[in-house]
């Protein structure tokens, strides 16, 4: 969609620094849809996640507490996560 | 790429996929944005039932016009007149109405914004280059997981011919969050 009224970037800012921050944002999106769970699932540990660590980039945050969901809910183990696991459950 | 990573597992296990990633991805920054919102408030200036509507059940209001999801939930619509002027905020994190007015931008997200707006907001304002007379009270609304706040603002001045849609091309983002008037 193009023109006066198609894109937020239109407002001067790009909606994602880069493309992994979308990614990560359409992944937890996926995630709360597949697990048909609320989005507020998501969304306490995300205020979570940026309360503990408030000078981390804000998606580094959607990261870390879509890790920490997947794996409290039992769709992921930890150990899957590998040395990722370290980091995300330091914070909070 | 820790990201990258996480999306091969989730994959994996069928949590997720490529697909269905571009899809959302693509959704965001093509179609969901403050031009959602913008046509919103122009419906509002223009229908006056409509505009009691959104006032009264915001959630539902916007849905008419096709918008909703996930931190859509609970609209609550704040409207500016001359006396009061609002301008929202999220103290906690960054909650913000997604399918109206898009993903937040970095301001929105920063702390200094989410701590001095509610502690100065005239101040602030003024910083972002909205000044506003010392007779205008200023309500501050902070979002929460409960509610999402879109300020509806007041229809400029010399638009009564305009149609619809060039009063949507005249509210911005900013405007719906209440740190610019349009």
């Amino acid at each position: 969609m193009r023109g006066p009224s198609a894109l937020p970037r239109d407002n001067g800012e790009l909606v994602f620094a880069a493309p992994w921050e979308g990614r990560v944002l359409a992944m937890a999106i996926g995630v709360v849809q597949s697990l048909d769970l609320a989005w507020d699932e998501f969304r306490r540990r995300l205020i979570a996640e940026i309360a503990a660590n408030s000078g981390r980039p804000y998606y580094e945050c959607w990261l870390a507490a879509l890790e920490r969901l997947a794996i409290e809910l039992g769709a992921l183990r930890p150990e899957e996560l590998g040395e990722l696991s370290s980091s995300a459950g330091r914070s909070g | 790429m820790r990201a990258a990573a996480l999306e091969a597992l989730l994959t994996e296990k069928g949590l997720v996929s490529p697909e269905f990633i571009d899809s959302i991805v693509a959704a965001y920054v093509n179609d969901i944005g403050p031009m959602n919102g913008a046509k919103v408030v122009a419906r509002a200036w223009v229908d006056r039932e409509y505009r009691q509507r959104l006032l009264a059940d915001g959630t539902a209001a916007i849905a008419e016009l096709g918008f909703g999801g996930p931190e859509g939930e609970h609209m609550v619509v704040v409207e500016n007149t001359p006396e009061v002027h609002n301008v929202v905020v999220c103290t906690l994190c960054s909650c913000y109405p997604w399918p109206v007015l898009g993903l937040p931008p970095n301001w929105y997200k920063s702390p200094p914004y989410r701590a001095r707006m509610v502690r100065e907001p005239r101040n602030v304002l003024a910083e972002m280059g909205l000044d506003l007379p010392e007779s205008v009270r200023i309500q501050v609304w902070d979002s929460s997981a409960e509610i999402r706040y879109l300020v509806l603002p007041e229809r400029p001045r010399g638009t009564d011919g305009m149609s619809q849609e060039e009063l949507a091309a005249l509210v911005t983002r900013d405007a719906m969050i209440g740190v610019a008037r349009p």
